[in-house]
């Protein structure tokens, strides 16, 4: 306000009041205020002080009240007022000094009314503006002069000012000195302390300055930590424990036996029992009658196939020309090998003729490799022509071979048995094989026989059959079976129509010498070395091997001898294959032979089950019956063997197969030449089964391995039969030709559980290898015992027929004895009629007393009726 | 009632001393017996509360492997069929396999296992 005063300079006159003169503050009693509705405070407060009063209404006022009135100071004033109205302001402040003030001027009013508003309108603006500044711009700050507050001083201070100007100096040594040769030695700053000053740091104790602020950071980061324990191992250790069950002794069972609770329990409990066990004995609930209906039937679903499909042919080139096969087998562990033996295709009397040309040409024993059709894997070389020849079922390296000249061949080919399981495998390693080894695959080894038996002590006629026997059990000197312990099958059988059955033993025979000079004398011999490149498995045996049993068969009932084509054993290697095929395949080969020894009769111990009996085919159709245990004779002391016990007659031509059925062990098919026959062992009135005679000779017959009731024929005609004996028993399920030259050798392979192959030799030398169908594969689970119950029904219907025989026999001769005596016993004569009636007179009153008799025991006789009778 | 099933023996319902004890045993070889009669049957057991076996028909290994096993499968149906309701009780159970059937009745005290083979 004070300094509004020398700037405003407009004429304003004051009057010493401290107010304009437009303005005139006036005091408005209540009543004036309430007449002109400007009541303090209430028409007009502090906010709205302006009141516009009329002229009219004041000079009116100021006319009725006259000098009462309040404006009567004014009246002149208001007189010459313009307009109409005049402005009162309620001067809440007192600002002129009053209350109210009048505003007199019309352009006062307008200023003060209009002000106000452009006040208002002003400050408003100048807020928003403010406002607005402050949003947008800072103010700038106007710039003042500086105020010193002392501080510069403290800059002098720090700031380093140059107080002097810097002094100079310049060193420079004595002129004699420049130039002068000198001498620089080394000196380390270490030496003495002379040389420098130091200004080790120390540890200030009194140092007291505490760091007051400190610069950090602090970073986030994931925690990790290392660890590590060491865990105790334990050793695992066998633990174990014993135990046994707690029982009751005698006396506390009998005590509970006693009880009477048991008792209660035991009859009430035995209804329910008894009604359960009843009704599992009446029917099985559980049985699946539908699975159980569809089993049998499983062979006509699907496969419809029933004929032998051809699966490979196997012919030599080079070793078939003019050959045939005599034997074939299958070598028991490796599957897809087969092994087959050539022989000559020639009469005697040719074979008389060419002898000197047979002895250049040697016979072989070839082996077959499914995976190479042209090339046979391996030779086997032979003396002479082999008939027969087998397996060792304890080590399929040895093999044992009867030749025709009598001989018995041994051989070895644990050398060669990689080859043959080589070339089983993957044929893609032969191409292989073929960039580095060509020689190998080329040429076919040959192997040669490693031990043959003496001439003089073996067989006089050419050997038909041989077989081993099993590992089980090892003959005595005099044939009584007994425990083999080493179960290595180290015995042979062979037999030939030389009329005796041979047993061998590969063992090298005991010596029986007493003094220790013989036994030096036998070591230092040198033993024959065989040939480079054969195994010295059985040199022990070469050329010195003899028999240690001979069976002679003589016949019964008449001089002679049977002549043995085939024989059979019960307990035998060929027809039953034993189910663990070879547990000693990791033995080492060949070699235990030789060490073996023949034990000493003390040693062995006999075993009871093993039936000492065999058949034995002659050439003249006769089935034999005998026992190879030697006896003693008691007139001469050697052993001899016994008188067979039976012998069976069938037909009279050359028997070519006795076989044992795999599946019954009492089973035997007997092949003829034209017939066939089914044998029981025990069964002596003759065969089971007879079949009938065929156009075509029979060659050669063999038992399914995996069917109990179907067994093959081969037939001249190169054709197979296969005849199952459910089906029909009169003629053969199956006739299928295979080839053109006649059968000579069936066989099955045994050894993969699918069991499909058959294996058919010919008489030209080709070997045939046929598919088995899925019906001729599969047996039903009950054909066993259907089979079996098939032969005991033949074998009954053999025991009837004989009984009946019997019957038949007794009958007729009782006829006849009847009708002897009918002719031998004097004609009666004719009785005459009187001794006719005599005689019946006598019988009539024999009759009449014994009715007497009898009416008088039963008390009916009484004299009526004696009359009656009478 | 539980007498006269048996019937070869009769009993006054009340042991007479040691006579009477001595029926009770005849009783109990009487029906055992009747029971190892029945076709079929292969074994009788009378096993008591612990699984101790008191009197076989089958030889000793064999009997008290059943027994131990028997009896802890039949403590074990015996709870199960408590859990479900405690008011029930187990009375027979029957083992039915590939080869037999076993029988096993039970009682507070006792056990008796039965096997059977059955009709075929």
């Amino acid at each position: 306000m004070s300094s509004k005063r020398p700037k405003s300079k407009e004429a304003k006159k004051t009057k010493g009041k401290g107010h304009p003169d437009y303005i005139f503050p006036l005091v408005l009693t209540s009543a004036t205020q309430e007449m002109f509705g400007c009541r303090a405070d209430e028409d007009v407060t502090g906010e709205n002080p302006y009141k516009l009063l009329k002229k009219e209404d004041i000079i009116k006022d100021m006319k009725t009240r006259a000098s009462v009135s309040d404006f009567s100071p004014l009246k002149q004033l208001v007189l010459d007022y313009p307009e109409d109205e005049l402005l009162l302001v309620f001067d809440r402040d007192f600002t002129y000094g009053q209350s109210f003030y009048l505003v007199l001027t019309v352009e006062a009013k307008e200023n003060i009314l209009k002000p106000s508003v452009e006040a208002d309108e002003e400050q408003m603006k100048d807020e928003e503006e403010e406002e607005e500044e402050e949003m947008i711009v800072p103010k700038t700050p106007e710039s003042h002069p500086w105020i010193s507050l002392g501080s510069e001083k403290e800059i002098e201070e720090e700031s380093v000012t140059e107080s002097r100007p810097r002094l100079r100096y310049k060193i420079s040594p004595l002129l004699r000195r420049c130039g002068a040769p000198v001498c620089f030695s080394d000196r380390s700053a270490e030496d003495g302390k002379e040389g420098f000053v130091e200004c080790p740091s120390y540890q200030d104790k009194s140092f007291s300055i505490i760091e007051m602020e400190k610069d950090m950071a602090i970073q986030a980061s994931s925690d990790t930590k290392h660890s590590s324990t060491q865990t105790l191992w334990k050793y695992p250790k066998n633990m174990w424990t014993q135990y046994e069950p707690r029982e009751f002794s005698p006396e506390e069972k009998e005590h509970h036996l006693q009880s009477k609770n048991l008792k209660n329990f035991i009859t009430s409990v035995l209804i329910r029992f008894e009604i359960s066990l009843q009704q599992n004995y009446i029917t099985d609930v559980f049985c699946d009658d539908w699975t159980a209906l569809c089993e049998d039937d499983a062979a006509l679903t699907g496969k419809t196939e029933t004929q032998l499909k051809e699966y490979q042919t196997f012919m030599d080139l080079h070793f078939s020309k003019e050959k045939t096969i005599s034997q074939v087998h299958w070598h028991p562990t490796i599957s897809g090998v087969i092994a087959v033996a050539m022989t000559e295709r020639l009469s005697l009397e040719e074979r008389i003729d060419n002898s000197t040309k047979l002895l250049l040409n040697p016979s072989y024993i070839l082996f077959w490799n499914f995976t190479d059709p042209i090339n046979p894997q391996l030779q086997l070389e032979c003396p002479d022509d082999v008939l027969c020849f087998q397996f060792c079922p304890s080590d399929p390296n040895i093999i044992a071979g009867g030749c025709m000249n009598g001989q018995v061949v041994l051989w070895d080919i644990s050398a060669h048995v990689e080859r043959l399981q080589d070339t089983r495998s993957n044929s893609k390693n032969i191409s292989n094989k073929l960039v580095i080894f060509q020689d190998k695959n080329n040429v076919t080894p040959v192997v040669r026989y490693c031990a043959v038996s003496g001439i003089e002590n073996g067989h006089k006629a050419p050997i038909t059959d041989i077989q081993w026997l099993p590992e089980t059990f090892e003959l005595s000197k005099i044939g009584i079976p007994v425990e083999n312990p080493s179960r290595i099958s180290v015995q042979l059988v062979t037999c030939a129509p030389d009329c005796c059955v041979l047993f061998w033993d590969l063992r090298p025979p005991r010596v029986m010498s007493h003094s220790l000079t013989d036994v030096k004398q036998k070591s230092e011999e040198k033993p024959l070395e065989n040939p480079h490149g054969v195994p010295n498995t059985f040199k022990h045996l070469n050329l010195t091997w003899k028999p240690f049993i001979r069976v002679s068969l003589p016949k019964i009932g008449s001089s002679g001898e049977y002549s043995p084509l085939k024989f059979s054993l019960r307990d035998n290697t060929v027809d039953c294959p034993s189910d663990k095929p070879l547990q000693n395949a990791d033995r080492e080969e060949g070699c235990g032979f030789a060490q073996l020894r023949v034990p000493s009769a003390k040693q062995q111990k006999p075993l009871e089950n093993i039936s000492t009996k065999l058949y034995v085919g002659t050439e003249d159709g006769e089935l034999v019956y005998t026992d190879w245990k030697m006896e003693k004779d008691n007139d001469s002391g050697r052993l001899l063997s016994t008188k067979p016990i039976h012998r069976f007659l069938l037909h009279d031509t050359l028997v070519n197969t006795v076989s044992r059925s795999p599946f019954f062990k009492d089973i035997i098919l007997m092949v003829c030449s034209f017939s066939f026959a089914i044998w029981k062992e025990g069964v002596t009135n003759g065969p089971i089964l007879m079949s009938a005679f065929s156009k075509h000779m029979r060659t050669v017959g063999h038992w399914s391995l995996s069917r109990p009731a179907v067994f093959f024929i081969g037939k001249e005609d190169g054709s197979i039969e296969v005849w199952d004996l459910l089906q029909n028993t009169h003629e053969p399920s199956l006739n299928q030709n295979i080839s053109s030259a006649g059968v000579t050798c069936i066989r099955t392979s045994s050894i993969s559980s699918k069991q499909n192959l058959l294996a058919v030799s010919d008489r030209l030398g080709t070997l045939h290898i046929l598919q088995i169908p899925w019906t001729l594969r599969r047996s039903s689970n009950s054909e066993r015992q259907i089979v079996r119950k098939y032969f005991e029904k033949e074998e009954e219907r053999l025991e009837y027929f004989e009984k009946r025989q019997i019957k038949h026999e007794k009958e007729k001769k009782e006829m006849e004895a009847e009708q002897q005596r009918k002719k031998t016993e004097p004609v009666m004569p004719l009785k005459q009629e009187e001794e006719l009636e005599a005689e019946a007179q006598k019988e009539y009153e024999q009759f009449l007393a014994l009715e007497k008799d009898i009416l008088k025991n039963m008390g009916l006789l009484n004299e009526t009726e004696d009359s009656l009778d009478m | 009632m539980a007498m006269a099933i048996v019937g070869s023996t009769v009993v006054n319902g009340r042991p007479i001393g040691f006579v009477g004890m001595w029926l009770g045993s005849a009783e109990v070889e009487d029906t055992l017996k009747r029971i190892q009669g029945i076709n079929g049957v292969i074994g009788t057991i009378v096993v008591n509360a612990e699984g101790i076996p008191i009197k076989t028909t089958l030889d000793n290994s064999t009997t008290v492997q059943y027994a131990g096993l028997l009896h802890q499968l039949t403590m074990k149906a015996r709870s199960t069929v408590r859990d479900i309701d405690p008011q029930n009780d187990l009375t027979f159970l029957r083992i039915r396999s590939k080869k037999h059937e076993i029988m096993v009745s039970t009682d507070k005290e006792y056990l008796l296992i039965v096997i059977q083979n059955p009709a075929e």
